[in-house]
């Protein structure tokens, strides 16, 4: 926590909500984004996540709380008299003025007059030295996002904001700007703040994580802490995805969880459970599917003792290069995806064979019941 | 580290309110432009109503006396001139949709780098005042002259006058003059919204359709067609409303007896100085195009033409 | 045969081209004419004395240039004040929007004659003075919905986060207005400055309701054609043709090159 008075470059935002109509975008929410760090609102489309960086932008006006810059609170400023540059989802780049001019633009508006060094920098920065004259239809997607990001870093605002910046790019190129992206936070120090879609992309880029929905902050955290550790069903399948097994809390032995699900006895760390454990409630039991081995049945002999254990059967399975994928119906539950890395490849795992899938029980984590057991599972209608 | 809480519910926080002064910036920019519109052209509808069933002459002025005779006098005395304008300014739509379309097709898939140059020439003889270029039809037109000549050879004339669209070797001061002035005068209207609607169709839509075993002759008719309609109910509309309104081409193409309600509404207001009757010949025709347009634009399904 | 079914569509456009441009062409011959007679509808012989004294008819040069600066006005007003609806239109939500829609879609579907006579009515009442004043007025009001839609269209395809991207970039809300917002939109408000002259300038029935004893040009033309037609009418339409084309093709070459430098 930054409580000390220093310099003021943290972004605070107190109570902020914005309801349009009956509709509420944002929640009353409480946040705090400390100076220099790379935060990422990470959400589905229609969270509240762009909401939110409109209202540090100034494109919104809060319909309550109050956002600080540091020490000053900047909610009746105009977006034209903060501190704070966004780069645009699609970039919004003027069409009508070329490259240096559109760099150029927040500094002839502060009117400074000698603008050139200041942009041939910048380019330089973002590697388009020799774009300068060109107009921004003449760029490939790629070019034109580093000009809108270049546009903005340029004024030195004490923070950036990014809104889905990288959504228009395909895959490949989408990996190579998250790296470049990276680097030039690195580079200029400033705070960047990222709205993205793209569980992936906020993990690698950002140093602190906030999963949105609905209008809320379902959890923050660095990005492995929330991968580990989700708190909600909506996180356990957002980020990555998740194994969830309805349970029935048994007892408590020391520091472990007993639990039954499907006639299977499962163990997991009581301290990784954020649903009450009393013996008899149900939780639902999460395992990521890298976590978890298979074996076939006829080598169930060979698994090491302590291990969570559940049968089932191959439903399906896919080879995807680094590993294979599979599917598989159990007692405990239908549909459970594992990942097994392809170093030594069971030829007796095809579609049909049973199985016995067998993880350490400090991977498995525990989720109160009462919540929709799919929440922020990925649906085909709205992948976008 | 970053510090998350919810925060108390919405009711217990102040609500901040946009500022009066932003909320009025757009009935600052709409006022002086409506007012204009209301003023000008709403109001002296008004005007108009209130004059059509006033009674009185010019020396002794006019009063309202709820005189709603003189529609139907109006009316009984006028209708050949409301039939013949409805006719006269059909028939030209009609024309200027078959003339029309080919050349908006013409420009929007087939004109490649001459595509400007036609645009170019089909705005062009806008800069010429229609006067100018209506007059040059009586030059065009003229008895003995070229095309009256070779519409004689070839025995189209003898058609046209059984038909009754011309009156022996004459061309000029027949409906045929008077509807070929109309179509002539607002063929650019339709051609422009008719282009705009094609242009915006992507050609790949004509190979795909070949590619689903339409013939060319199909494609048009189940592809390209349906997709200009909006270019065709703007181009209809804006060829069809003032052509029903026109005067001028009557009046300098044709004689007495192809005169339309324009050419009354003119004389009685301007010459004859009989107001109400001008201001209820004027009603009629804006009530008989506003029910035509409102049920075509209906039947047509487009109703976003503003 | 098979040329002719192929290249039908062709074969027929360029007909319907010819017989838009047939009366320029005869206008622009005609002006070359010498008539026997005060009226020039038949050929008679070559001559170019129309073309070194266009001026030379009582009256002409004086409409063309009242013509001329009414429709320079016209398309001021006109232009300023359907821009301010356009952009309120697109950008905001507000009450009655239907019924505003209507007043404005309304006048493009009057036939003139109508609103020419309802518009002498209400000058007849307030006993106003027929004459510039009141077709200026006349004129600025029929050409605003046409500039309303020509803007329209265009701001309708602006991305409206470009002028969020400019105010994100410390331009204040004039110079947002003024560096892009305007830029931006000025291909639309150009097109509809552009219509707004052309229908004014060429505009006959209702300034004949509503002009009084001013004669504008189209209005010198239509007397003439009663008394008899002058050629210095066909040298001046003619020479407004030309200019325009000329006008046109010299814009298209510029931009064209410009666009050509920008991609060296």
């Amino acid at each position: 926590m930054t409580d000390d008075k220093n310099d003021g470059g943290d972004v605070r935002l107190t109570g902020i909500s914005k309801t349009y109509g009956s509709f509420t975008a944002v929640h009353p929410l409480e946040l705090t984004v400390p100076q220099g760090s790379f935060f990422a609102l990470l959400g589905a489309s229609g969270c509240g996540k762009t909401t939110t960086l409109r209202m540090i932008a100034g494109l919104e006006e809060p319909t309550t709380g109050t956002v600080f810059l540091g020490d000053k609170d900047v909610t009746d400023l105009p977006p034209y008299k903060r501190p704070v540059n966004t780069v645009f989802q699609s970039y919004a780049l003027f069409p009508h003025l070329d490259v240096s001019e559109n760099v150029a633009f927040g500094l002839r508006r502060r009117g400074i007059k000698s603008v050139k060094k200041q942009v041939d920098d910048m380019l330089e920065l973002v590697q388009l030295g020799d774009f300068a004259k060109r107009k921004p239809h003449q760029l490939s997607g790629g070019q034109q996002q580093r000009v809108a990001v270049a546009r903005a870093l340029i004024n030195h605002p004490q923070v950036l904001l990014l809104d889905e910046p990288l959504g228009a790019l395909d895959l490949k190129l989408r990996r190579q700007m998250q790296l470049e992206l990276k680097r030039i936070q690195t580079e200029v120090g400033i705070t960047f703040i990222h709205v993205t879609h793209d569980q992936e992309e906020a993990m690698t880029m950002a140093d602190t994580v906030a999963v949105m929905n609905g209008g809320r902050v379902e959890q923050l955290g660095a990005p492995a802490d929330l991968y580990e550790n989700p708190r909600t069903t909506f996180v356990a399948n957002f980020l990555g995805t998740s194994n969830l097994i309805e349970a029935e809390v048994v007892e408590k032995s020391g520091e472990d969880l007993v639990v039954t699900a499907g006639g299977a006895k499962l163990k997991l760390p009581g301290g990784r459970c954020s649903a009450p454990d009393t013996s008899g409630g149900k939780i639902l039991v999460g395992v990521r599917p890298e976590k978890i081995s298979l074996a076939h049945k006829d080598d169930e002999g060979s698994i090491a003792a302590g291990r969570n254990r559940v049968p089932g059967r191959i439903v399906d399975s896919s080879f995807i290069g680094v590993s294979t994928q599979y599917v598989i119906d159990s007692p405990a539950g239908q549909g459970l995806s594992v990942y097994e890395q392809n170093i030594e490849r069971d030829t007796r795992l095809v579609p049909g064979a049973e199985v016995v899938l067998h993880w350490n029980p400090a991977h498995t984590f525990g989720l109160d019941a009462a919540q929709a057991i799919d929440a922020g599972v990925e649906k085909v209608e709205d992948a976008a | 580290m970053s510090a998350l809480t919810e925060a108390p519910p919405a009711a217990d926080l102040p609500v901040r309110k946009a500022s009066v002064r932003k909320r009025l910036v757009p009935y600052w920019l709409l006022v002086p432009g409506l007012l204009w519109l209301v003023v000008f052209f709403a109001l002296p509808m008004v005007y108009q109503a209130s004059t059509s069933v006033q009674t009185g002459s010019l020396e002794k002025g006019f009063q309202v006396t709820w005189h709603f005779q003189t529609y139907w006098d109006a009316f009984k005395e006028y209708y050949p001139q409301f039939v013949r304008s409805l006719l006269y300014a059909g028939t030209a739509t009609l024309l200027c949709l078959l003339l029309g379309y080919p050349l908006a097709y013409l420009i929007a898939f087939k004109a490649g780098r001459w595509r400007n140059v036609i645009l170019v020439l089909v705005i062009a003889p806008f800069f010429t005042s229609f006067l100018i270029r209506t007059l040059a039809w009586k030059t065009i037109l003229a008895d003995g002259g070229p095309v009256v000549h070779a519409l004689n050879s070839l025995h189209v004339l003898d058609v046209t006058s059984w038909l009754g669209f011309t009156e022996g070797d004459r061309v000029l001061a027949t409906p045929m003059a008077v509807v070929c002035g109309l179509t002539y005068n607002f063929l650019p209207f339709m051609i422009l919204p008719l282009y705009t609607s094609l242009e915006r169709i992507d050609p790949r839509l004509h190979e795909a359709a070949g590619d689903l075993y339409a013939t060319p002759a199909t494609t048009f008719r189940k592809v390209t067609f349906p997709l200009s309609m909006p270019g065709v109910v703007s181009g209809t509309l804006l060829t069809f409303i003032p052509a029903s309104g026109d005067y001028v081409n009557a009046e300098l193409l044709g004689s007495t007896d192809q005169k339309m309600v324009g050419n009354v509404i003119q004389s009685q207001f301007l010459r004859v100085l009989d107001y109400p009757t001008a201001a209820a010949l004027s009603f009629i025709l804006m009530a008989i195009v506003l029910v035509m347009v409102t049920v075509y634009i209906r039947r047509a399904g487009t109703e976003d033409l503003v | 045969m098979r040329w002719l079914r192929r290249n039908v569509i062709v074969i027929a456009g360029l007909a319907t081209l010819a017989y838009l441009i047939l009366p320029n062409v005869v206008v622009m011959v005609f002006s070359f004419n010498k008539p026997n007679g005060r009226f020039n509808y038949s050929w008679q012989r070559f001559s170019t004395d129309a073309w070194k004294d266009p001026c030379g008819v009582a009256d002409m040069c004086g409409s063309l240039s009242l013509s001329l600066q009414i429709a320079t006005w016209a398309t001021l007003g006109a232009t300023v004040l359907g821009t301010m609806i356009a952009f309120a239109l697109v950008r905001y939500r507000f009450r009655a929007r239907g019924a505003i829609n209507s007043l404005i879609f309304l006048p493009m579907a009057m036939p003139e004659v109508v609103m020419a006579a309802s518009l002498l009515t209400l000058f007849l009442n307030l006993g106003a003075q027929l004459g510039f004043w009141t077709i200026l007025i006349a004129h600025i009001m029929f050409c605003l919905s046409f500039v309303v839609t020509a803007v329209k269209a265009r701001v309708m395809s602006m991305d409206p986060r470009l002028e969020e991207a400019a105010r994100d970039l410390y331009a204040g809300p004039v110079q947002t207005f003024v560096r892009v917002t305007l830029p931006i939109a000025a291909p639309g408000i150009v097109a509809g400055a552009l219509l707004a002259f052309a229908l004014s300038f060429d505009d006959f029935i209702i300034t004949n309701f509503n002009a009084g004893s001013t004669v504008t040009f189209p209005m010198f033309v239509w007397g003439s054609a009663q008394r008899g037609t002058p050629v210095q009418i066909n040298v001046i339409g003619t020479a407004m043709f030309v200019i325009a084309v000329v006008v046109v093709v010299a814009g298209q070459l510029v931009a064209n090159r410009r666009s050509n430098s920008a991609k060296a």
